[in-house]
């Protein structure tokens, strides 16, 4: 190959290097920047007085006076948006029936607009469910409850060819004529006042348990599960996989048995992560009882058979890269077997094995199938360390999927989601993070 | 010629050995007995006889030194004084091997504590990662020193023995990786001393060093002779005469000839032996 077709070659193999790492780079920054932008959202956010009321009567939180001035002044603007309804009502009363039944229906949709937006009107029964008991706390919410007061949803059917399209229908057309139609000009214009938007820093959304089902936030306790989870896995699997790595580098014979223990190993680290949640179902909790039902416990065993072989793997890589010369070394000296493990090998393997457990202690935080029949509720409090033999728990995981696909709410609390998205997320990262840096001081400390 | 023939005529050969050992180091061999013998003693690494019915005696508190060209099974038959080879799981042997009197591959033989008594140095330094300090005094625990007092004698008395106290001695806490590779080489001597075995195997020891730190090296074997029974494995025949009281010449896994250094370099008695230190062959 002359040197012109080399360099060429050359060339053009560090352009597609840079290519793909760019274009990794670009997939990256489109995952993460939603994430990390939403998931900041959670916590900063433009809130309403809603959101202070909300906190208030739920933790305790915030100053009294404050508060009851901001409420005081808010409610001298809403006062006049209830005045107009009830002089609507009094209106509607006097109307002829069939108009009456026409504006019957109307009205009562605003009604229910309002009631979203501002929170239940005063002389209205207690509502069962806390999400009922704001307004919006979040400004950009409210504005949306605010479009949704102002327009009508309609859905254009007319061709049926193409899909049925949506489009907006202002209500104050409906109700020309009466008196509501200075309802909405005025919400529009002082919404502001009713709800006071404020710029807010919202901690105990990672610290609070979760108001109605995460309604308003408050991930403590799937922060907690997760920790528990994955740290419980660690717990089982690490000493497990390390034993199991040095009987398989140190002291299997080669031979048929082993070389079948190693592909199953293989193959377990191969597994899809669902078939573990079964298995644990039916082996931890079911044959074993190890708890009645899901438990902590449970779901930590099944996530350290999970992580296991990878562990495993990790764990014989780094001890097999340890120098010969070191083992030649420590047995010239007259040390045993064991003893050359404990204080030569291990040691000298040590970066390689706590990077292989802390990229599984991130796999089990981040896992959902495996926790699903055997760890994860949807909603609950924080448990204490006493109760993990037998509660189950809440883990970011699990309520990841659950806020984006089963939660009643899903479309309104969105941000929860993306909250709890990046609590997993920064989690995930810390621990890696912490592997780079403790597998530097100790690389460092071995290498002088 | 057969050069199992030479090599089986061990008794003729003390007697001449003895002969041409200077005054000082008469003294040591006289009353000298075998320290180490190999009878027909065979070592294989699978099917292939890599050291093929050795017989020969290594006196005590001499220092024997091993040539011949490469391959020819010396760090083999270095290696499998203290078992090392048991690592290799290919390698196993025939014939005996006595240490002590006490057969090496005896079923009996405890190989750590063998070990223990016959300290090995490697071709390449091989200090551990850990401190100076833990370097040397990882022997010493090992052995059930733990008196951290005791072990800091031991640490300095080695140390000076493999003469490289003077460059280590504010710096035991130092990671043992940080020396050059002269001092490394001096450390692991030092780390081999610190166990007081009797008998000491060098493979090659200087053989990644410059100059400067193989003749320390080689003072530092000067310093030990007397003291312990020494075998040196070198490529360098300068090194052999010069450190050596006898020396073995291993060719293709046979020992063709087993004599006094000064006999064996100025009148040897095989022409293989001549053909090999005059540099005809390597
Ligand atoms: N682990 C092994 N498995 C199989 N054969 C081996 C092994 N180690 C060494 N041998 C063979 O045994 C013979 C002797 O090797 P040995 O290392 O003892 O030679 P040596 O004299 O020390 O050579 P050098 O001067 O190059 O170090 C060689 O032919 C070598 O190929
Ligand atoms: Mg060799």
């Amino acid at each position: 190959m002359n040197i012109g077709t080399r360099k060429i070659l050359d060339r053009s193999f560090t352009a597609v290097g840079i290519g793909s790492i760019v274009v990794m780079a670009v997939a990256l920054m489109i995952v993460v920047v939603p994430i990390i932008t939403n998931g900041i959202g959670a916590v900063f956010f433009t809130g309403t007085v809603e959101h202070r009321k909300m906190l208030f009567s739920e933790f305790k939180r915030g100053d009294t006076e404050n508060l009851s001035s901001e409420v005081a002044s808010s409610n001298r603007y809403r006062a006049k948006v209830y005045e107009m309804l009830t002089g609507f009502e009094a209106e509607l009363e006097a109307m002829e029936p069939e108009k009456k039944v026409e504006f019957k229906g109307k009205y009562s949709e605003v009604r229910a607009a309002l009631q979203a937006l501002l929170g239940p009107f005063p002389g209205d029964p207690e509502p069962m469910l806390t999400r009922f008991k704001y307004g919006q706390t979040r400004w950009e919410k409210a504005e949306e409850k605010l479009h949704d007061l102002l327009y009508e949803s309609k859905w254009d059917n007319s061709n049926p060819e193409v899909m049925a399209k949506e489009y907006f229908v202002s209500r104050a057309i409906g109700f020309q004529g009466t008196s509501l139609v200075k309802l909405f000009p005025y919400v529009k214009d002082n919404l502001d006042k009713m709800l006071i938007p404020e710029f807010t820093f919202y901690w105990g959304f990672i610290t609070d348990s979760s108001v109605d089902s995460h309604f308003f936030g408050g991930i403590w306790p799937e922060i907690q599960g997760t920790f528990f989870l994955a740290f419980g896995a660690m717990l089982f699997a690490f000493p497990l996989g390390v034993v199991a790595a040095v009987y398989f580098t140190e002291y299997a014979r080669p031979g048929f048995l082993n070389s079948m223990l190693r592909s199953a190993n293989s193959t377990l680290a191969g597994v899809p992560s669902i078939v573990f949640g079964m298995f644990g179902l039916a082996f931890f909790i079911n044959t074993m009882k190890v708890s009645e039902s899901k438990s902590v416990i449970a779901g930590a065993l099944t996530l350290a058979i999970m992580i296991l072989p990878t562990i495993i793997r990790a764990a014989e890589e780094a001890i097999l890269a340890v120098p010969k010369t070191y083992r030649e070394a420590s047995l010239s000296l007259g040390s045993t077997k064991w003893n050359t493990i404990a204080t030569v090998i291990l040691p000298a393997a040590l970066p390689g094995i706590i990077t292989g457990g802390i990229i599984s202690l991130g796999r089990a935080a981040g896992e959902t199938a495996p926790i699903i029949f055997t760890a994860a509720v949807s909603v609950g409090s924080a448990i204490g360390l006493a109760d993990v033999l037998t509660s189950p728990t809440p883990a970011l995981s699990w309520n990841i999927y659950n806020l984006a696909s089963e939660h009643e709410a899903a479309a309104q609390i969105r941000h929860v989601q993306y909250g709890m998205v990046l609590a997993l997320v920064s989690i995930v990262l810390m621990l890696n993070l912490s592997a780079i840096v403790l597998r530097a001081r100790i690389s460092k400390k071995l290498k002088g | 010629m057969d050069a199992r023939e030479s090599s089986g005529s061990a008794p003729a050969q003390k007697a001449t050995r003895d002969m041409y050992l200077p005054p000082e180091r008469k003294k040591i061999a006289d009353g000298g007995t075998a320290h180490i013998s190999a009878k027909e003693f065979s070592v294989y690494y699978g099917e292939f006889e890599a050291v093929k019915r050795v017989s020969a005696d290594i006196m005590s508190k001499y220092v024997t030194a091993i040539i011949g060209p490469s391959g020819c099974g010396k760090s083999t038959f270095l290696r499998s004084i203290n078992r090392m080879n048991d690592l290799i799981s290919s390698c196993h042997t025939t014939g005996a091997l006595l240490f002590d009197g006490q057969d090496v591959y005896g079923k009996f033989t405890d190989e750590v504590l063998l070990r223990k008594k016959v300290g090995m140095v490697f071709q390449k330094p091989n200090p551990f990662p850990k401190s100076i300090f833990d370097n040397i005094a990882y022997g010493p625990r090992l052995h059930g020193v733990n008196d951290k007092k005791k072990l800091m004698e031991i640490v300095e008395r080695s140390l000076k023995k493999a003469a490289i106290w003077d460059e280590v001695c504010d710096r035991l806490d130092k990671n043992a990786l940080g020396l050059s590779g002269g001092q490394q080489q001096r450390l692991c001597v030092a780390r081999t001393l610190a166990v007081e075995p009797e008998v000491l195997l060098l493979d090659e020891p200087t053989s990644a060093l410059d100059p400067k730190a193989t003749a320390k090296i080689e003072d530092l074997i000067q310093e030990l002779r007397g003291s312990y029974t020494i075998m040196i494995v070198t490529h360098n025949m300068q090194q052999a005469s010069r450190v050596s009281d006898s020396t073995m010449f291993f060719y293709e896994g046979v020992l063709v000839e087993h004599a006094s250094t000064a006999q064996l370099f100025t009148n040897p008695k095989d022409p293989m032996t001549e053909d090999y230190i005059t540099g005809r062959f390597s």
